[in-house]
This record gives C-alpha cells, sequence and structure tokens, in this order.
C-alpha cells in the first residue's frame, strides 16, 4: 500500500472560486492509498512548501499529489520541495485544476467535480510512479552560429569574449548579413560600413571565433550539449589559404553578367568576385553558373593572373562534422516578393525599386557611388513617391498578416536623407499608419515632416503606371481629405514586407525547432523565454525570430549568448530519467517505433534472448537514453506494448484513465 | 488448374533436388477435398499431385508460415552448432538453414512484403514462387446454394462441378467466389523470385468484380446507434478462438497482448458485453495501417463475422486522410500512421504551411 499525500492549492481566488477545495480534500480522503489531504492559499509559496515537506517527514508519505496549475509552471518547484523532505522526486504528480479545470469553468459544482476527477486520476498515477535518478551528459564547449549577419556577429563575439569556441555557419560568401549593405541607419544615422565592419573584423581576429563562409549546416544530430553538426564547405574554386583578397581576378574576369547580389542586383559582376571590398573572410569566390571555364572548358584568366596562385577549378565541396554544446539560429530576413503587388509594375519599371536596393543606390560603395539617379537613365529624380506597408499587414492574401516593423522608421530615413542631401526633391510617402515607438523613434520621424517638410499622406496606392511623358504616375487616395491623389513623379520605392530567409524551414526542421505560420522561429516562451526555442540547446538572434530593427537585433544577440554562455559554463547536464525502454522478451524488431521516433533515439541490435526456455537470436529495438525525449510516441507504436515510458508507462496512464471513467 | 499444379509440383521437385531449398511451404488436402491446410514438405517424393494441391480452395495465405518456419529453422541449426560445440568439434562445419521456398498468390505478396519491412523474416532464406491465381472459392457459398455431402469438386475453367453423394451440380465460379477475391486487388505478384502463370492475363485485368469499399460505405450511412447495433449483433458472436489473429499476416507479435497477463486485456471469460467487443476493436487498432486486406480474418472465422469491415474503414481513413497508400505493396514502405518525416511532419513543433510557405 502507498501512503499518498494530496495538497490543494487555492491559488488566491484563482481555483479557490470555481473549485470547491474543501469538498475536494474530503472526496479525495476516501481513497485507501491517501493519508494526508489538505488545502492552502498558495502551495508554491515557501509556507505551503513547507506544509508539504512537514507532512511528508509527518505521515512518511511515499508519493504526493498537488492539484494546482500547470505542471509546466510549477512541477519543477514541487519536485525541489518533495526532494528537500527526502522524497524520490519522480513521486510527485500535479493535477492541473486550474488551466484545465477552474478557469474554464464558471460553474462551482461543474468545477469541483472535475478537480475531484483530475485529482483521482493523478492519485492513481503516482500509486504507480517509481523513483527515478536522473542521469548525466557531458557540455562540449562550444557554440554554433548559424547565419553571419549582425544578429549571428554579435552573439559569437559575447560568447568568444566569455571565453568559448564559437563557429559561424555563413551561406553567402561573407559575413555582414544585411546591414552591411545599408547605407546610414536609424535613428542616429551614422553609416551602416563604419559600425558593422569593425564587428565582422573583430569575429575574423578573434581567437576563439572561426569563420566558415560559404558553407552551410547538412545535418544536425544530437541534443542539447552534444549537438553533432555535419557542415558543408561549398567549393569556391579558390584556396581561401592562398588568397590575399587583391581583387585582380574579379576585374580581370571577362564574364561580367552574374548577378551582383550585394548590390540587389541593380548591376553585375564578374564570375569571380568579392562581394564588396570589407568583405569577411576577403578572398574571391567563383559562381560555376557563370564562368566560362566551367561553360567551355577554357579562359582561367583568372588563374592566369593571380599572383598567388590561389584558383582552383578542381575544388569540391566539403564536409566534415563538429560536436557543439549550444545551437543559435541567425538567419535573419529576406524582402518578400513583390511581383506579387505589379499595380506597382515593379517588374514593369526599372524607377520602382524596392528600399534595400534604395540602400544601394544611396550607397558610396553601391552602383552610383553614392549618388542618387534613377535606375532607368541615370539621371537625378526631382520627385520620389514611398509606399508603405507593401505586402505587410496585408488583407489580401497576397502579402504578410503581420507587420515589418522597420519599414516605418528607414522610409523616414530614407526620406529625410534625400531630402538633406538633394533639397530640390520632393518627397512624398503614402501611408496607413506611421508606427515609430521605441528610444528617440518618434522624434525621428517628426523631424522628417517639420523639419525636411517630407509629405506624408495617409492612404494607399491604388495603382503606378507609366505615364506619357515617360515617368510615373501614382494613383491614390488620401484618407484625410478623402481625395483622390494623382501624382506624377520620377521614382516610387516600395517598403516591402520582409520575411525569414529561404531555408528556414529546413534548418528548423534539422534542429526540431518550432517555427509559426509565416515561418518565423517561434519562442519557448514570448514573454519569459524569449530567445531559447522549446528544443533544448537551441537559441534564437535577430530578425529569424521576427522582424526587428539593429538596436533589438544587437539585444537579443547579447542574450541568446548569455543563454549560450550559462549553458557552456556547465560540465554536465542532468538528463531526464523518463525515456523509453524496450522489454526484450516482447519485442518484435518491427521497426514501428524507429519510424515514428523524432529524435532518431531507436535503433536495432541482434541479441540473444532467452524467452520460454528458447534462447535465439532476435532483432530488438534499443533506445538511446540521451536522445530520448521521452515523447511517448514509440509507446503508441508498438504493436506488442513491448515500448515502454519510464514515468509514463502504459500502465500509469491507463490507471488514470480507469481512474477518470470510473 | 491442373496444369498449374503439375508445374509447381515440377518446379518444386527440381528446386529441392538440386538442394536450391530445402524445404517447400504450400498447401495439402484434408480430411475433405475442399478443406485444404497449408503443408510443408521437405522430400521431392512428399511432393505428389493429390498430397501438394493447388486448387479453388487454396484461399489461405502461405506468406505468415514463414516466420515460424524459418525461425525453427534457424533454431536448430543454433541448437546444432551449440552441441557440435560442446563435442569440441567445428561450430562451422554445420550447415546453414537453407532457403525455404513458398508458392504465394497475388494478394499473399502484399503480405510477403509487409513482413520484410516489419523484418519479421528474412528474405534471404526464402524463395518466392509467385502463382497464377483466377479467385478461390467459398465452401460456404457453395453450401449455401445447395450443395451437400460433396465429395470432389472440379475446377472447370468458370465452372466448378461439385460431385455431391446425392448427385453432380455445377455453379458458376464468379458466383462462389471467397469475399477477398470478390474484391481482388490485382494479379501481379509484388514480389517474386520466379512466376508461374501458364495463361497470364492481360495488363490491369483480373481485378475482382465488386467494390472493395461498398461495404465501408453502407456501414458510415448508418447512424451511430444502428452502427453500434450491427457491431453488436456481429461481434456478440465471437467465440474467441482468436482464429483471425492466429491467420493474420500482420499479428506477428512475439507476444500478442491478448496472451500477456500484464497487459491487461488478456484473454479471459468475456464479464461484459463491452468485452466481447473490446478484443476485436484493439485489434483492428493494431493492424491499422499494416493490413494488406488480405481477407484472411474474415476467411478463417468460424463464425463468419465480417472482420474485414472494420479494417478496410481504417484503409479508408487513410487513404482519405493521407493519400491512397496499399500496405504491403513494396517492401520497406513507411506507411502513413507510423511514420515521422523530419521535412513534412508537424510533430512534435514544426508548424507547416497554414497560411506560411
Ligand atoms: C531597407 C532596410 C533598411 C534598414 N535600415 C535599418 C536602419 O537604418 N537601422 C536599423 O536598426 N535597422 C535597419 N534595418 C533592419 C536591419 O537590416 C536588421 O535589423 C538586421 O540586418 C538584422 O540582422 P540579422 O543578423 O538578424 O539578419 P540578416 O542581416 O539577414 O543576417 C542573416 C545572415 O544569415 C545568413 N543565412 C541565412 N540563412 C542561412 C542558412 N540557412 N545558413 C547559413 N547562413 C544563413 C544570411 O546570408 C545572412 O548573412 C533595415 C532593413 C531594411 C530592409
Ligand atoms: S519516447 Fe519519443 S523520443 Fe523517446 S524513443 Fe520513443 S519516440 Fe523516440
Ligand atoms: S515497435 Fe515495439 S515491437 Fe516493434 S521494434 Fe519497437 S519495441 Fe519492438
Ligand atoms: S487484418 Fe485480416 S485482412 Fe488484414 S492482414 Fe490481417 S488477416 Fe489480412
Amino acid at each position: 500500500m502507498q501512503r499518498i499525500g494530496v495538497f490543494v492549492c487555492w491559488c488566491g481566488s484563482n481555483i479557490a472560486a470555481t473549485v470547491d477545495v474543501d469538498r475536494v480534500v474530503e472526496a479525495v480522503k476516501t481513497d485507501p492509498n491517501v493519508v494526508h489531504a489538505e488545502n492552502y492559499q498558495y502551495m508554491c509559496s515557501e509556507a505551503g512548501q513547507k506544509l508539504i515537506r512537514d507532512a511528508i517527514t509527518e505521515h512518511q508519505l511515499t508519493g504526493i499529489v498537488v492539484c494546482s496549475c500547470s505542471p509546466r509552471m510549477h512541477e519543477q518547484t514541487f519536485r525541489k520541495t518533495a526532494e528537500a523532505a527526502g522524497l524520490n522526486q519522480y513521486m510527485v504528480e500535479i493535477a492541473n485544476i486550474r488551466e484545465q479545470c477552474s478557469w474554464i469553468h464558471k460553474d462551482k459544482d461543474e468545477g469541483t467535480e472535475k478537480a475531484i476527477i483530475l485529482a483521482r486520476a493523478a492519485i492513481a498515477k503516482v500509486c504507480l510512479n517509481a523513483p527515478l535518478q536522473p542521469g548525466q551528459s557531458k557540455v562540449v564547449k562550444r557554440a554554433l552560429i548559424i547565419g553571419g549577419g549582425i544578429a549571428g556577429i554579435q552573439s559569437a563575439i559575447d560568447i568568444a569574449d566569455a571565453g568559448y569556441k564559437v563557429d559561424i555557419v555563413e551561406r553567402t560568401p561573407t559575413i555582414g548579413g544585411k546591414m552591411a549593405q545599408l547605407d546610414k541607419t536609424f535613428p542616429t544615422l551614422d553609416c551602416a560600413s563604419c559600425i558593422v565592419t569593425p564587428k565582422m573584423v573583430e569575429c575574423a581576429q578573434h581567437p576563439n571565433i572561426t569563420i566558415y563562409a560559404y558553407s552551410e549546416v547538412e545535418e544536425v544530430k544530437g541534443f542539447v550539449g552534444n549537438f553533432n553538426v555535419k557542415i558543408r564547405k561549398k567549393a569556391r574554386y579558390v584556396d581561401e589559404t592562398k588568397c590575399t583578397g587583391c581583387a585582380v581576378c574579379t576585374e580581370k574576369c571577362p564574364s561580367r553578367k552574374g548577378r551582383n547580389e550585394f548590390n540587389c542586383g541593380l548591376d553585375t559582376r564578374g564570375a569571380v568576385y568579392i562581394p564588396f571590398a570589407q568583405a569577411i573572410p576577403n578572398v574571391a569566390t567563383i559562381d560555376a553558373t557563370n564562368c566560362l571555364h566551367f561553360k567551355t572548358g577554357k579562359c582561367g584568366i583568372c588563374a592566369k593572373n593571380c599572383s598567388a596562385n590561389a584558383i582552383d577549378f578542381e575544388q569540391k565541396d566539403e564536409i566534415f562534422e563538429e560536436q557543439y554544446g549550444a545551437i543559435v539560429v541567425a538567419t535573419g530576413y529576406q524582402i518578400s516578393d513583390v511581383t506579387k503587388f505589379d499595380e506597382y509594375q515593379y517588374t514593369k519599371h526599372p524607377d520602382v525599386v524596392t528600399s534595400l536596393e534604395l540602400e544601394r543606390l544611396m550607397n558610396a560603395a553601391g552602383p552610383s557611388k553614392g549618388v542618387l539617379v534613377k535606375p532607368s537613365d541615370g539621371k537625378h529624380p526631382h520627385d520620389i513617391v514611398f509606399i508603405q506597408c507593401v505586402g505587410s499587414r496585408d488583407i489580401s492574401g497576397r502579402g504578410k498578416c503581420y507587420c515589418s516593423k522597420i519599414c516605418c522608421m528607414y522610409t523616414a530615413k530614407h526620406a529625410m536623407l534625400i531630402r538633406e542631401k538633394y533639397p530640390d526633391v520632393n518627397v512624398h510617402v503614402f501611408y496607413i499608419d506611421v508606427r515609430t515607438p521605441g528610444k528617440n523613434f518618434d522624434e525621428f520621424y517628426r523631424r522628417a515632416v517639420e523639419q525636411y517638410n517630407v509629405d506624408y499622406i495617409k492612404g494607399m496606392v491604388g495603382k503606378v503606371y507609366e505615364n506619357e511623358k515617360g515617368g510615373l504616375t501614382v494613383q491614390a487616395v488620401d484618407l484625410i481629405s478623402n481625395e483622390r491623389v494623382m501624382l506624377d513623379t520620377d521614382m516610387v520605392v516600395l517598403a516591402a514586407a520582409i520575411e525569414p530567409s529561404d531555408g528556414v524551414k529546413h534548418i528548423a526542421s534539422m534542429l526540431t525547432a518550432s517555427i509559426d505560420t509565416n515561418n518565423f522561429l517561434t519562442e519557448a516562451h514570448p514573454k519569459l523565454r524569449p530567445v531559447e526555442s522549446p528544443t533544448a540547446g537551441v537559441f534564437l538572434s535577430g530578425v529569424c525570430q521576427g522582424p526587428k530593427d539593429i538596436p533589438e537585433t544587437v539585444s537579443q544577440a547579447g542574450a541568446a549568448a548569455v543563454k549560450v554562455v550559462g549553458l557552456l559554463a556547465k560540465d554536465y547536464l542532468v538528463t531526464n530519467p523518463c525515456t523509453a525502454h524496450t522489454d526484450e522478451t516482447m519485442c518484435n524488431g518491427c521497426s514501428s517505433c524507429e519510424r515514428v521516433c523524432p529524435y532518431g533515439a531507436i535503433s536495432y541490435i541482434d541479441k540473444e534472448v532467452m524467452d520460454k526456455g528458447v534462447r535465439e537470436v532476435r532483432r530488438i529495438a534499443q533506445v538511446n537514453g540521451a536522445l530520448c525525449q521521452g515523447c511517448g510516441a514509440c509507446t503508441v507504436a508498438c504493436p506488442s506494448g513491448a515500448m515502454d515510458l519510464k514515468g509514463f508507462s502504459n500502465k500509469q496512464i491507463m490507471a488514470e484513465v480507469d481512474a477518470i471513467c470510473k | 488448374m491442373q496444369e498449374i499444379t503439375g508445374l509447381m509440383v515440377k518446379r518444386a521437385k527440381e528446386l529441392l533436388e538440386a538442394g536450391e531449398v530445402q524445404r517447400v511451404i504450400g498447401w495439402t488436402t484434408g480430411d475433405f477435398c475442399y478443406d485444404v491446410t497449408p503443408a510443408v514438405f521437405t522430400k521431392a517424393e512428399d511432393l505428389e499431385e493429390g498430397k501438394f494441391v493447388y486448387n479453388s480452395f487454396c484461399g489461405s495465405n502461405l506468406s505468415k508460415y514463414l516466420i515460424q518456419t524459418l525461425r525453427n529453422d534457424i533454431n536448430a541449426v543454433n541448437t546444432a552448432k551449440a552441441m557440435a560445440a560442446r563435442k569440441g568439434e567445428n561450430p562451422d562445419d554445420i550447415p546453414g538453414p537453407g532457403k525455404t521456398l513458398v508458392f504465394l498468390k497475388p494478394c499473399d505478396t502484399y503480405s510477403f512484403n509487409q513482413l520484410l519491412t516489419e523484418h519479421r523474416i528474412d528474405k534471404s532464406l526464402v524463395y518466392v514462387i509467385g502463382v497464377a491465381c483466377r479467385g478461390m472459392a467459398d465452401i460456404e457459398k457453395i453450401k449455401l446454394m445447395g450443395a451437400s455431402g460433396i465429395t470432389k469438386v472440379i475446377d472447370a475453367g468458370d465452372k466448378l462441378e461439385v460431385k455431391t453423394i446425392y448427385g453432380d451440380k455445377s455453379f458458376d465460379k464468379k458466383d462462389v467466389l471467397l469475399e477477398k477475391c470478390a474484391c481482388c486487388k490485382g494479379k501481379e505478384h509484388k514480389y517474386a523470385d520466379e512466376v508461374i502463370d501458364p495463361e497470364p492475363l492481360p495488363e490491369g485485368e483480373g481485378k475482382g468484380p465488386m467494390d472493395r469499399m461498398a461495404g465501408v460505405t453502407m456501414l458510415e450511412e448508418m447512424t451511430a446507434e444502428e452502427r453500434y447495433a450491427f457491431w453488436n449483433d456481429q461481434l456478440s458472436r465471437c467465440i474467441k478462438c482468436y482464429a483471425c489473429r492466429n491467420a493474420c499476416p500482420a499479428c506477428t507479435c512475439m507476444k500478442c497482448v491478448f496472451d500477456n497477463p500484464r497487459s491487461g486485456v488478456d484473454s479471459k471469460a468475456n464479464v461484459t458485453e463491452f468485452e466481447e467487443k473490446m478484443y476485436h476493436i484493439i485489434r483492428a487498432f493494431h493492424v491499422a495501417g499494416r493490413c494488406t486486406d488480405c481477407g484472411e480474418c474474415s476467411r478463417v472465422c468460424p463464425q463468419g463475422i465480417p472482420l474485414h469491415l472494420l479494417n478496410r474503414k481504417f484503409i479508408k481513413d487513410i487513404n482519405e486522410f493521407y493519400g491512397d497508400y496499399q500496405a504491403g505493396e513494396a517492401e520497406g514502405q513507411r506507411a502513413p500512421l507510423v511514420n515521422f518525416d523530419a521535412e513534412n511532419d508537424v510533430e512534435p513543433s514544426i508548424v507547416n504551411e497554414k497560411g506560411g510557405n
């Protein structure tokens, strides 16, 4: 016979208002296994916990049931309480009578009846609990950062400064991300390059940081503290160790048709290229699709001109494996597809550009050397229209339902910078509303309106078309005067929605991290654990988690780094003892369990078993306790019932069901 | 039928005599000409026509017999090796179990593949001869149609000539097909080392004349009360003889939950009305997604319970929810119900589509 104690919490009035806690206590006392039951205002408080500890000692309890809030909230708390009183922490069960009972019921009788049933189920289960001992696993003291934008860079530097090794895997030839493409940055209008390139250099020079640029994560196995990652270093056809970054090859290359990604395709580059002068690592990359050598087998001009002898057409992708204790996802964002909004003529007229393209047009290192010109004819524009929320806050189904958050600010920035540099240019901004919360942000926007006379018009643009003069006409409605607006202009800039980078879904799948319906990675708790993913050991940094500007990105990157450091500082992690295991005499070796395990925890061995006096070799499932997350998928897939889960055995679950159905 | 039986016997003898196979799983006659049963032959001389049969009553699916046959043989070899070692002899001198020849009808090959997928048999120890089948007869139907005191049944093309002590009768074969054959999935063998088919049908032909899901649709159209009454009536006839489980090639657990006192559902006298049904409900869930619809369960049920309807309901639902899936179509399939697919699965936490992209 077990000696069970039941502790019913009022949670102030949260529970007590809809559940008659006295009646619950009386009801559970009738269970022959229950030797003690009581209720209290706040069980989780120190006084409440003391009640529990005292009762454990006084009544020599072998198990306890706490009827309170969700186990996600306080299971840990009460487990510690039990341990403190000398009771194994796995002899604790929580009956959730708050979220699953008092909060959803109005009628007190109904709520009370349900609370009693939930308590009985928990009692039935705890009677079958067995003391479990958590194991230990070693922590690999190295972190992996996926994505080398400002988010990844900042997280890397912070982790490295704390004394741990960090590897950055960046899929493009250089780190820096979008920030390296920007011109000036709000709210202080300092030059983006001037603040991001020193950080890139810091990464390159930091003894604890290794950069794998032009590389991708191929496969992730393992678990928190012990991830095993395969990384593919894509062939650059340039030996990184020899290339000095002199860029002679990039000038000599006769193939000039490559899309210059760094300049958003506003101009072209050679087949061998360095994205920009401050690229890190500063080495050339050959893009095989445009390279004449790969097309015709001839050319090789780059190789002939390279004094370092770095060109290597024979180079192959290289895959290597590395162990990590923690992984930070910092894959950032991309500009969403604006071709779905072709009423703005983006695909038809070169003078309709996205804001990121405008950043390049205004950047001193950009295709027009920082002189603002119309892409169509290279002439100076006299009038510019900005359209906000292109694809953001969309209800038409073509775009994104969310607010991209940064566009109001960067549009104000663009407007102001243009008015500052070219006072002759008229600037109009069409907006739904202007959202500029943040330190010094609203002041910034007001400066654009008040000091720089930017013409802000509330209203969405219906369409843009080419007029007889070859310019553009913008047709819109001014929602304040309620009048139709027809504006002739020279350029239209679309503040396009931002979306998570391509391939993030694949990354999320490999990490079994979750993403939301918009492909942003989700955090473990939106308020309390904003930089952790729900998967242990995986952290989030930057726009991959949600739209944000640089200040927010950098703060989040630092926060993620702290979490990583906190993890890497430990030598061992406690492992969850609630893992699956097979009964060898019952296992068929059928592979059903292995096919459903999301964590790849199950493998097979041929093993000699003794069953009913017969010794035979059988194929038997084996669970790797370190990989098993205790999800229980295998136990329900197993036809013979050979697979069972410690702490949630088939018997325990059936006992709960029986108790509920009684 | 006679022609094909002759060819089967000839091939089996050849393979046995050449030592290519050590034993043959086929069919033999029972007390009556129509109660044909599975049998293992180890000597060429036992394989005479008359003893080895292949006729319209060879409905039984031999694939499942491989499990125990192979197990016994492997265990025997291992025991012999252990004995040899104990006697100081070289255990490697003991010969291996060799191959087993099995004759499989097209529908039986689905079960064979399913068993391979579930690692229940080792195909390197098996030689499969696919045999042509034009549908098997249901003796109960023949009896219901008025034949009693049957002494002999002769296959004559589309007809069955039935000799009885009261005189001769003739039946159209299509009128007396087993339920599973009336709904035949097709005449193609999904696995075979060789096929014996003297008169092959044109491709795609040979499917059963009946709609496989007609019975399920009928059940779906009932009200919940009607359906409950239907199953109550059907399943209350179950005598828990476990014939369905024993014949089922999907029921191959080392220790079946109904034989396991620790499972909590093991065999005991029914205490409540519900317990009569519990066995079938649990079994239906256990074979869901793994059942190839071979029809053995219904065929062997002495109480004539239409168990295939339970399984087909699952098959229909799986097809509707996850796209068409035929268990046993090929070896190594990942059945929709037991497949975690890291790239596309919603579980445990990846949210897909639904507005994202
Ligand atoms: C037009 C425009 C103007 C802006 N102006 C300002 C401004 O003035 N001030 C401000 O504060 N913010 C501004 N922003 C916002 C700013 O760009 C972002 O906040 C910041 O760049 C986010 O950094 P990140 O590292 O999260 O993402 P990113 O910069 O996108 O970096 C992500 C990196 O990860 C890499 N990556 C992606 N997927 C993978 C993968 N699968 N494997 C490996 N690597 C991968 C990418 O190649 C990239 O290098 C502006 C944004 C836009 C669009
Ligand atoms: S409990 Fe879940 S994680 Fe553990 S072995 Fe089973 S399926 Fe895999
Ligand atoms: S599902 Fe069950 S029987 Fe099949 S391999 Fe896994 S533990 Fe063994
Ligand atoms: S459940 Fe019936 S039809 Fe399905 S595989 Fe088993 S015996 Fe065949």
